[in-house]
């Protein structure tokens, strides 16, 4: 629909459930827009990154939700439209690229033109190739290229069919940083000309600072901050990162002493009499650090546990227990307050409730500092 | 000589009929998500673990002139299928199918998933993906499907015997041919056979092993 103000703008709202054993079963639960230039996915791994870019490129199915990119509606689960991958003029480089081995880098670069002449066919190839710099490299195949030129010809050939968005799933992994950036500048010099939405995921705090004039922040299938690099990123700084990765404890801490031989130093937890033990950092007795410590990694007993390695055990009582899904959440108040991931069947084994005296135990490598 | 000739123009037919059928087959044996996969997986595998001649038999039984099959080709040409080379044909199909399929499945699986999706991104419909990626990226599993299938059959005896019979020029094959020989104590004649069709089996599995073993490939591998 040309004469759209939001021509060229990307919406994409997904819901999709993955059903899975235990802890693998997640839910993407997002809402996001990409105007023209680089959007950065940002997020650790498992955050649901990839997922979102599949629904996008119609190589998933969102159980619910509406994707429309430069103003058609490539799916709308409410009105039964779900455009074939096939026909949905998406650009897609995967993080593996999935270049074709058995053809040759310009056969592969010309793979998403067949249907045009074969003039107009070569030309654009020679254009894209240009543009690119890997001219040279055209009769090569694949395993004959070196990694920073596989890249080149991954965005080739994605970007040769004129795209109306580009999809870049952490393209640029295991570049050194020059590289990755001379790659990037001819990223975007093309795209000044094209103006399309680019989504860019990528777990590298670096390349969001590099490139980044939006970043999304994702964690856990859903939307947790969204903004410039410095906003998202920065403010406060190391609290959310920790969090973007996936700590459900943030606790800050005293530091009491430092037990260097061992490698460990011992804390106290924000203002109660919890103390434990933590690898050791760079602090000293009476700093303030944060300790960041997931859900997941904190064990839960219904009596004083005995005879284990972990060396830190506390005692408290739960607050609440919630379901959510296939998991429970224990919050656990030791004087400092916990959030435990428990399965609903130890729950039941266990006999938890809330108000009942509890163990927890934790190991030292499992506090992780982040200040 | 003519059992020779006779049983490789068997095992040519055979094996070109089934990489026809066997394709579509392992494709959707490869790449379908239906639950009830499995029913087709084993119905396909059922000739390995059969008895050749509970196989002949039925295939007997239903090329019958009393049998669906055997009906429904006299009323096409005229004629019954049981005792003829077409009948010999039909039968040899459904006993090699699994030499057939199986290779192709296993090298449609062994394709990259993420080559499919780039491929369909770029436009390319499930056709055009077969043609230019899967089938390329397959070639050592259609060779080894050609050959297994073509070797399997030129090696077959008792289907052959049940269907077949065992009619000089018509449905004596080789392998029925040495069996007569041994049973009339020509031995000299049956060696020779025996030696042609060892020496044919071994060339043919050494084809198979050297092209899975990538002693010689279409192109480098990744």
């Amino acid at each position: 629909m040309a004469g759209e103000v939001n021509a060229t703008i990307l919406t994409a709202r997904i819901r999709k459930e993955r059903r899975g054993a235990g802890a693998s079963s997640f839910i993407l639960d997002v809402s996001i827009e990409a105007s023209p230039g680089i959007t950065i996915l940002f997020g650790p791994s498992g955050a649901g990154k990839s997922t979102l870019l599949d629904s996008v490129a119609g190589l998933a199915r969102p159980d619910e939700g509406r994707i429309v990119a430069g103003g058609d509606v490539l799916f709308d689960s409410a009105r039964g439209i779900d455009v074939p991958a096939p026909k949905r003029r998406t650009a897609y480089v995967f993080q593996t690229l999935a270049l074709f081995p058995h053809l040759s880098a310009e056969e592969n670069v010309s793979y998403g033109l067949m249907d045009l002449q074969e003039e107009e066919r070569r030309k654009r190839v020679e254009a894209i190739l240009k543009a690119f710099r890997v001219e040279k490299l055209r009769r090569q195949r694949p395993a004959e290229i070196s990694g920073g030129e596989k890249q080149r010809i991954a965005l080739a050939r994605s970007l040769v069919t004129e795209p109306r968005v580009l999809l870049l799933d952490e393209p640029l992994t295991g570049l050194d940083a020059e590289l990755k950036a001379s790659i990037v500048d001819d990223l975007c010099a093309w795209n000044a000309a094209k103006g399309i939405p680019i989504l860019y995921v990528t777990h590298s705090r670096e390349e969001v600072h590099a490139l980044g004039e939006r970043v999304i922040a994702l964690d856990n299938g859903r939307v947790v901050s969204a903004g410039a690099p410095t906003d998202v990123l920065d403010a406060p700084r190391r609290k959310k990162l920790a969090q973007a990765a996936g700590f459900e404890n943030m606790l800050s801490a005293t530091v009491l002493d430092l037990r260097e031989a061992d490698g460990v130093m011992r804390v106290r937890l924000g203002e109660s009499a919890c103390e434990i033990e933590v690898p050791l950092g760079y602090a000293a007795a009476g700093h303030r650090v944060q300790v960041a410590v997931r859900a997941g990694d904190i064990l839960l007993a219904t009596e004083r546990p005995h005879g284990l390695s972990a060396r830190n055990v506390m005692d408290g009582r739960i607050i609440s227990l919630e379901q959510r899904g296939t998991m429970v959440i224990a919050r656990v108040d030791c004087g400092v307050i916990f959030v435990v991931h428990v399965t609903p069947g130890a729950v039941r084994a266990l006999e938890l409730t809330a108000g009942r005296r509890v163990w927890l135990v934790l190991k030292t490598h499992s506090c992780h500092l982040v200040e | 000589m003519e059992a020779l000739w006779l049983s490789m123009k068997l095992a040519a037919c055979v094996a070109a009929i089934l990489l026809a059928i066997g394709m579509p087959v392992a494709y959707w044996l490869a790449y379908s998500n239906w639950r009830g996969k499995f029913l087709l997986e084993s119905l396909v595998a059922l000739p390995l673990v059969l008895p050749p001649t509970v196989l002949g038999f039925y295939a007997l039984v239903a090329m019958g002139p009393r049998g669906p099959l055997g009906k429904l080709w006299i009323a096409l040409f005229g004629h019954g299928l049981a005792f003829t080379f077409s009948g010999l044909i039909l039968a040899s199909v459904l006993y090699s199918f699994p030499f057939a399929v199986q290779p192709l499945v296993a090298s449609f699986e062994g394709v990259d998933r993420r080559l499919l999706d780039a491929s369909a991104v770029l436009g390319a419909g499930s056709s055009r993906t077969f043609c230019r990626v899967i089938l390329p990226l397959s070639l050592p599993g259609v060779v080894t499907a050609a050959v297994l299938s073509f070797a399997h059959t030129l090696g077959e005896f008792g289907v052959v015997l049940m269907v077949g019979g065992n009619l000089a020029g018509v449905t004596r094959t080789v392998s029925i041919d040495i069996y007569d020989r041994v049973q009339s104590l020509e031995y000299g004649e049956a060696n020779r056979m025996a030696l042609v069709l060892l020496t044919i089996s071994f060339s043919v599995l050494c084809v198979v092993y050297a092209v899975n073993r990538r002693v010689w490939t279409p192109w480098p591998a990744k």
